[in-house]
């Protein structure tokens, strides 16, 4: 990389503010295929978010039937066939740790395509700057309305570009509640005013977030408050994937003109400043890599197209790597882009990325469905009985994770003399084993009583839970049985 | 120490410190934290005048929005009545007896005499109600005046051996030693025999005499067998639980001086609903009886 600034290598002299104000970015409208692939990307990413809450599914008669549904209240995350518990939750750091290693792996393949094509920030900055133009017209129009004095047409055309700003914030804003209630029961309530005041305070934020991180902040937050272009510029590597300006083929620059009148042979780059006019985030390309670029390769559309016109061929501007950029300047045959994808780095991660998603599978069909906890009681200890028996007191917590009522047994392993009673039940009928019903989808507290006859030694024993249906699955929780002589060990 | 100079990279002056050559920019305070700065100031005038603020000689500037932290707590302890009013009518109308029999007052009032119990009762009885030696364990089954809700509500209510009560619980027994009833052996021997149907020693020589003398003054009360009696209050002897300790020095105690545990008429400290709450967490820990079958009523069948 060579240094593209040449004010940094000054002397410290006061020409540098530490302050830059910000120069309005008004990106021209440009077609070609990276712009359809951006338009693709982004339909999938908006269906994704607006629709996903909508999708119903049937979870039998106690369960929600909204595909994707956080629900704090009752502290469950249902996805699809997956519900998971609160317990479970490492379920979700799981899917987390993925997406950041997948972030890693598509860095280090790709680039910053995460950057470029699906980050919220880029696909809403897009958004709105297809508002922009469709109210006040492609880059010169919206140049020269900004330089205009404030009149009433001008007023006019800021009034409804903001309030298509607004109403797309407000959408935005609007939908991520949907993931946390029942999508058309919220929606309902929420027209009439007796949603949760909850729903109103979050899509306020996120209106007023989307509003002025896409309609007015725009590149800044990619350049100076997002981590993650610093993260990337640290993960990248001689193999990703970069928009690269390939200036040994393009410099000395000069138009088709200049390139006429001109003693020596000019480059390919014609300087039709076409790459920066596209810029979303307004930088020019030709000055090398930067934090800036998001690589998002509207430049390479545009210019493919300045150089289809002028009957050069295409490419000027493009996906290369660092390496193959080193060989193509020397005249060498480059690494198919394929073949610099799968390079041992981004196997490692792909290799991580599965290793993590397969354990996460695994761990999901091996679950328990339910599950056993038991407290003893402390105080007191234990409690000796008019004839000299001894009764400790256990809280049970029986889980029972389906979507249906499950009848449980719960039995002694071990403290062979001992025997079971609930607090609703009569010490005289207490057994070995013990049958409960527990209802769908939820944690039943039981109290249970342990009967050891006169003379009994402390012993340590455990509860196992079992469910009698033909499904099974048992769960086993450990404990201790005290007496005046102390505790079992 | 250095003097102030101007800096060259930046143009400003430096302050005149220098440690290891590192110095520092005198750069203005940003213009954003003097605004905030002064904000605050004018905030903390403002409150000052609207809030209790600046301490005086026994108390504290009162403010005009007449805020306290008393005056919180107070509301709160209001809404929270409110809240809890309907529930507490209800228990105040209905019977101990139909409160054990309704499962949601029972939760109520399990939950209600837990917090309660927390506050009244935990001095003597413990905080798991285990009681300690003369403070009877409440877990278990052994109950002097009786386990079912109605008859702990109402040794509750009115207490055991409280002044002015004529309804308290009021068990009798004579300091046998003390008041020469019996001789040091002779109660040596009833200790003996206590034992032995305690289950605590092997029959002997001593509990055999002690047998005899059991008979003929403690039996009245606490049966032949020692089985003791609610009625009067008599603990049952034959059994694996012991007020006092059931070791041969305690037992001579017990029986030389005698004992008399007390417990307050709650029924006259602590309003009727909080008394039936308490009734009933105590039965639920572990030892609450069922009510006894009404005894049919000799005088109305008569009649």
């Amino acid at each position: 990389m060579h240094a593209h600034d040449p004010k940094l290598s000054a002397d410290h002299s006061n020409e540098i503010g530490l302050y830059a104000k910000r120069k309005s970015v008004f990106p021209k409208a440009i077609d070609g295929p990276f712009r359809r692939f951006k338009w693709l990307v982004m339909a999938v990413c908006l269906a994704v978010y607006w629709g996903t809450p909508w999708i119903r599914w049937d979870r039998g008669p106690y369960a929600p039937d909204q595909a994707v549904l956080i629900d704090m209240g009752n502290r469950r995350f249902f996805m699809f066939d997956i519900e998971i518990w609160p317990h479970e939750f490492y379920f979700v750091a799981g899917l987390l740790i993925m997406a950041g290693v997948g972030l890693f792996l598509l860095t280090s393949a790709v680039g910053r395509a995460w950057c470029g094509y699906a980050c919220p920030q880029t696909v809403w900055t897009d958004l709105f700057q297809h508002v922009d133009r469709f109210v006040d017209g492609d880059r010169n129009a919206q140049m020269r309305l900004q330089k205009a004095p404030w009149g009433p047409a001008k007023i006019a055309r800021r009034a409804l570009k903001w309030s298509i700003y607004l109403l797309i914030s407000f959408g935005t804003g609007g939908a991520w509640i949907f993931y946390f209630a029942d999508a058309p029961t919220l929606q309902h309530e929420f027209w009439t005013g007796t949603a949760a005041p909850v729903a109103y305070a979050t899509t306020f934020v996120l209106t007023m977030t989307t509003f002025v991180l896409g309609g007015f902040m725009r590149e800044q937050v990619c350049i100076y408050m997002c981590p993650w272009p610093r993260i990337q510029t640290a993960m990248l590597d001689e193999k990703s994937l970069i928009v690269t300006y390939k200036d040994w083929r393009g410099e000395p620059r000069g138009s088709v003109k200049a390139a006429l009148k001109a003693a020596t042979p000019l480059g390919d780059c014609i300087d039709c400043m076409q790459c920066v006019a596209v810029c979303p985030t307004g930088i020019d390309i030709r000055e090398g890599p930067q934090i800036g670029c998001i690589t998002c390769a509207l430049c390479i559309d545009a210019c493919d197209k300045a150089m289809a016109d002028v009957g050069r061929p295409r490419g000027l501007i493009d996906y290369c790597t660092l390496e193959n950029a080193e060989r193509e300047k020397r005249g060498q045959p480059v690494t198919p882009v394929l073949r610099s994808i799968f390079h041992p780095r981004t196997l490692v991660y792909l290799g991580v990325w599965s290793a993590i998603g397969l354990a996460l599978l695994f761990a999901l069909g091996q679950r328990a469905r339910l599950d056993l906890s038991v407290a003893k009681d402390r105080n007191p200890e234990y409690v000796t009985l008019s004839d000299g028996a001894v009764r400790n007191a256990y809280t049970l917590k029986l889980r029972n994770m389906e979507e249906r009522p499950r009848t449980y047994r719960i039995a002694l392993q071990g403290l062979e003399a001992g025997a079971i009673f609930t607090d609703e039940m009569d010490a005289a009928t207490a057994a070995r084993v013990l049958t409960v019903d527990v209802a769908p989808d939820t944690t039943r507290q039981l109290r249970v009583y342990a009967l050891a006859p006169r003379g009994s030694k402390p012993a340590d024993f455990a509860f196992v839970l079992a469910a009698t249906d033909k499904e099974g699955g048992s769960d086993l929780a450990a404990t201790t049985f005290t007496t005046a002589q102390g505790n079992g060990q | 120490m250095s003097k102030p100079r101007l800096d060259d990279a930046t143009g400003v002056e430096t302050v005149g410190h220098e440690w290891d050559g590192i110095e520092e920019l005198n750069n203005p305070l940003p213009r954003w934290w003097l605004w905030s700065f002064y904000a605050c100031i004018v905030f903390a005038i403002g409150y000052c005048v609207a809030y209790p603020a600046i301490p005086l000689l026994n108390t504290s500037t009162k403010g005009m929005l007449g805020w306290s932290s008393r005056g919180d707590l107070a509301k709160e302890m209001t809404a929270e009545g409110l809240r809890t009013a309907s529930l507490r009518a209800e228990l105040d109308k209905a019977s101990i007896e139909q409160i054990a029999a309704d499962p949601r007052l029972r939760r109520a009032a399990i939950d209600g005499g837990h917090a309660a119990f927390k506050v009244n009762c935990v001095q003597c009885h413990g905080n798991g109600a285990a009681g300690s030696a003369g403070y009877p364990n409440l877990n278990d089954d052994d109950w002097l005046w009786g386990g079912d809700v109605a008859t702990i509500h109402q040794t509750l209510v009115d207490g055991v051996r409280q002044p002015g009560d004529d309804a308290t619980r009021m068990s009798q027994m004579p300091a046998f030693g003390r008041d020469g009833i019996l001789t040091a052996a002779q109660v040596q021997d009833v200790v003996s025999h206590v034992r032995v149907i305690a289950g605590e020693e092997k029959p002997s020589a001593s509990a055999q005499r002690g047998a005899a003398i059991f008979e003929a003054n403690c039996a009245v009360c606490h049966g032949a067998g020692g089985e003791g009696s609610r009625a009067v209050g008599a603990p049952k002897l034959a059994d694996a639980i012991w007020l006092y300790g059931g070791d041969r020095k305690t037992l001579t105690q017990t029986i030389t001086n005698a004992r008399y545990g007390v417990m307050p008429a709650w029924g006259s400290r602590l309003d009727p609903v909080t008394v039936k709450m308490l009734a009933t967490y105590v039965h639920s820990l572990g030892g609450g009886e069922e009510a006894p079958a009404p005894v049919p009523d000799i005088a109305a069948a008569a009649k």
